[in-house]
């Protein structure tokens, strides 16, 4: 059984790789790439797969994962400027992609239930654009 | 691994109507869709392409190359436009959402060389709403 959560932050960013320099950026990135940044209402789905404990019926309990959520997404992300607040997107490019990973990578462990696990996690940077992670391991 | 998944909107007009079925079997199957003149909708269309990211540029797709490839290959061709008359993939089948469904994945597999020609990103699936309540899947390695 897989169950989704869902949490928004709001977040400017631009996307810059800085080992490039400022034409190689602009012209990767484009629009992205403008160095006073912008930004986006993000949506989180983190998502976990497992099943119902027997005798709560939950598979796990729903306000420990919004606590999770809410420490390790919204608190450090909600209305910061990531490349600059947000580490480690003072190197590595904030885009959608590596967005979901650090979330995967912050939260996973601590997902590790008796009864359930991570599964994916969504990030839609607009409601037309979003990415799917699965972890390292995750399908091929 | 990742999926990237970006959302496209089209509106177009079609008929359900079969040239294998007599007028009256067309009106029992299609019933209001087999109306002659036709109708339309906002098709929504969601592509996904499944791919690892790229160090540089921290992207898994480059949504501007996936924008190209839909512009000319779905939108351009089907956008206002009627897939009974404009469409020649429909002139012997008819243009059900199903049938849309594949021709679109089929449009975005045989083409997707062209702007990523590397072993990734790799063409997932499609899902088109013809309506907020009629949702169809199509698996790209279901077609040709």
């Amino acid at each position: 059984m897989l169950i989704t959560r869902k949490v928004e932050f709001s977040a400017a960013h631009v996307c810059r790789n800085p080992q490039l320099d400022d034409e190689q950026n602009r012209a990767l990135y484009g629009p992205a790439s403008n160095p006073h940044g912008h930004g986006h209402n993000y949506v989180v789905e983190v998502t976990l797969r497992g099943d119902p404990d027997p005798v709560t019926g939950m598979v796990l309990d729903l306000k420990d994962l919004k606590a999770i959520l809410n420490r390790e997404i919204v608190e450090p992300y909600d209305h910061r400027f990531l490349n600059y607040e947000a580490p480690p997107f003072d190197r590595i490019p904030p885009t959608t992609e590596n967005i979901a990973r650090e979330i995967w990578r912050r939260i996973e462990p601590q997902l590790r239930m008796p009864r359930s696990r991570l599964d994916s996690v969504r990030v839609y940077e607009t409601h037309d654009l979003y990415v799917d992670y699965f972890g390292e391991d995750g399908p091929k | 691994m990742y999926r990237t998944t970006r959302q496209y909107r089209f509106a177009a007009s079609h008929r359900l109507h079969s040239s294998e079925l007599t007028d009256e079997e067309n009106r029992r199957v299609y019933g209001k869709c087999n109306n002659p003149f036709g109708h339309g909708h906002n098709y929504v269309l969601d592509v996904s392409a499944r791919g690892p990211v790229d160090e540089q540029t921290g992207w898994a797709v480059d949504v501007r190359k996936l924008d190209n490839l839909v512009t000319r290959q779905v939108l351009e061709p089907f956008d206002h436009r009627n897939l009974n008359e404009d469409a020649p993939a429909f002139r012997d089948i008819p243009p059900t959402t199903e049938n849309l469904g594949v021709e679109i994945c089929r449009r975005l597999k045989r083409n997707w060389k062209e702007l990523f020609p590397g072993k990734w990103p790799k063409l997932e699936k499609i899902r088109i709403a013809e309506t907020a309540k009629n949702i169809f899947e199509v698996e790209a390695d279901e077609v040709e």
